[in-house]
């Protein structure tokens, strides 16, 4: 049996905001892949739980007038991967779920956790970073919107206080249309593993010419990142090999790679380097450029 | 400790049971008699604890048992129709799939969902592979796992 101490299951989003606000210890399950995982560990600090997996409101995946899509923070990344509204506008997400542990794991997991949960490895982060998507969360007083950008604030912490619960993730359509993206994950086993390195591209382009670059990397930095550096080194210029190789060394002023057993730092900046290049190659390819 | 009554259906049969919230749906489902679904990591890495929910395959281990609640489970106990051994069990004999067995439950429910899922198709062997990467088999070499889907497949 899991060390669990004390369990809420919240009926409506408002009863699992008060039980979040009532308990400063309290923390949310939802797919459980992580939260579970560390019960089983025994990790003193997730005894207290507010399980929110009987709001189904927040399993929904829909689009407004505008364009904008809404991901609930509930629906499991098979869901995800599986909606037509997210293979058709959002196939970055498609790709970087896909890579998520093995089928049962993403039958269960759900990208909300997967943010939440804040490892610097999350595999739908990059996905998150490059359609710079929107949190909503709300709390007893009120929804707010929160950027991606920013959400992370160190390895496994988020801005997410004391009462908040995140309920979805809006993406805009200004922010997915028009582009091409492509997510790529360096990791040591084709699939249940960690990423040693992610990288995602969003590439937009006007007469051959990069006119927006979003560069989007995980565990090559405390939090997932973004690369303003590179970013603002590809544009206006076509994307060929001499472009990518100024992208690759603008690089060097956005990351913070470590070294850890899973691989050095030296290796990681050369999985960044070549990765950047390949993800953005075929970003620009998903587009309709050529290289 | 805190439970919660639950209902659920169990390989067809209704059931409605106390549950203590700190329990998984692999212990719950040992304790009543469904020995099929195994320990293995208790971390979601094995697959040896996949059953099927509302016909799509969890980690069981990971998955808190009052969440049955309403839902329709699966474990290989079901999957026979008395004497008869479902089409995915019986591509696992032919194919001589089995070696320990531990991981064979599981490996079954993982196959039976997957193949459910590509009704109709015709999965090829890197397909297979990937629909399967939540299991682990220590004897086989998954070889003859894989062959036993892709027969599976066409029956």
């Amino acid at each position: 049996m899991f060390p669990i101490e004390k369990y809420y299951f919240a009926a409506t989003i408002e009863d699992a905001i008060a039980a979040l606000e009532a308990d400063e210890k309290a923390r949310v399950i939802a797919g459980g892949t992580d939260v579970l995982v560390r019960l089983h560990g025994g990790n003193p600090d997730y005894g207290c739980l507010v399980d929110i997996n009987g709001l189904d409101e927040l399993r929904q995946i829909s689009m407004d007038g505008e364009g904008n899509i809404f991901i609930g923070t509930l629906a499991t990344c098979s869901e995800i991967i599986e909606h037509p509204l997210v293979q058709e506008h959002l196939p970055m997400v498609v790709q970087s779920l896909e890579t998520i542990g093995g089928p049962q794991v993403r039958n269960t997991a759900t990208m909300g956790g997967n943010i939440c949960n804040g490892a610097v490895s999350a595999d739908s982060a990059c996905a998150a970073l490059v359609y710079e998507m929107d949190l909503l969360i709300r709390n007893s007083k009120r929804e707010r919107i929160q950027s991606i950008n920013g959400f992370h604030t160190g390895p496994g912490r988020t801005v997410l206080g004391r009462g908040d619960l995140f309920t979805a993730f809006c993406i805009r359509p200004q922010k997915y249309r028009n582009m091409g993206a492509s997510y790529y994950k360096y990791a040591m086993r084709g699939a249940m593993d960690i990423a040693t390195i992610g990288c995602g591209a969003g590439v937009r382009m006007a007469d051959g010419a990069v006119t927006e670059l979003k560069l989007a990397f995980t565990v090559a930095a405390p939090t997932p990142i973004r690369c303003p550096h590179a970013e603002e080194a590809v544009l206006g210029k076509p994307v060929n090999a001499e472009t990518l190789q100024q992208v690759a060394d603008a690089l060097l002023e956005d990351v913070r790679p470590r070294d850890s057993w899973r691989a050095g730092k030296e290796f990681r900046l050369h999985i960044i380097k070549t990765l950047a290049q390949k993800v953005i190659g075929q970003a620009a390819e998903n587009l309709g450029g050529t290289l | 400790m805190q439970s919660r009554t639950i209902s659920m259906q169990i390989n067809g049969k209704s059931y409605q049971e106390e549950v203590d919230v700190r329990k998984s749906l692999m212990e719950l489902l040992r304790e009543l008699g469904l020995t099929s679904v195994k320990q293995g990591c208790g971390v979601g890495e094995c697959g040896a604890c996949t059953v099927l929910v509302d016909d799509i395959a969890v980690d069981s281990c990971l998955y808190l048992a009052v969440w049955a609640d309403n839902k329709a489970i699966r474990t290989a106990e079901g999957e026979c129709r008395g004497e008869q051994l479902s089409p995915v069990q019986q591509a696992y004999v032919e194919e001589g799939a089995v070696q320990c067995g531990f991981c064979t439950p599981g490996l079954i429910m993982a196959s039976t969902a997957f193949l459910e899922k590509n009704q109709g198709k015709k999965p090829g062997r890197e397909e297979i592979r990937r629909g399967h990467a939540g299991n682990l088999c220590r004897c086989t070499g998954y070889q003859t796992i894989i062959s036993a889907v892709e027969k599976a497949a066409e029956k």
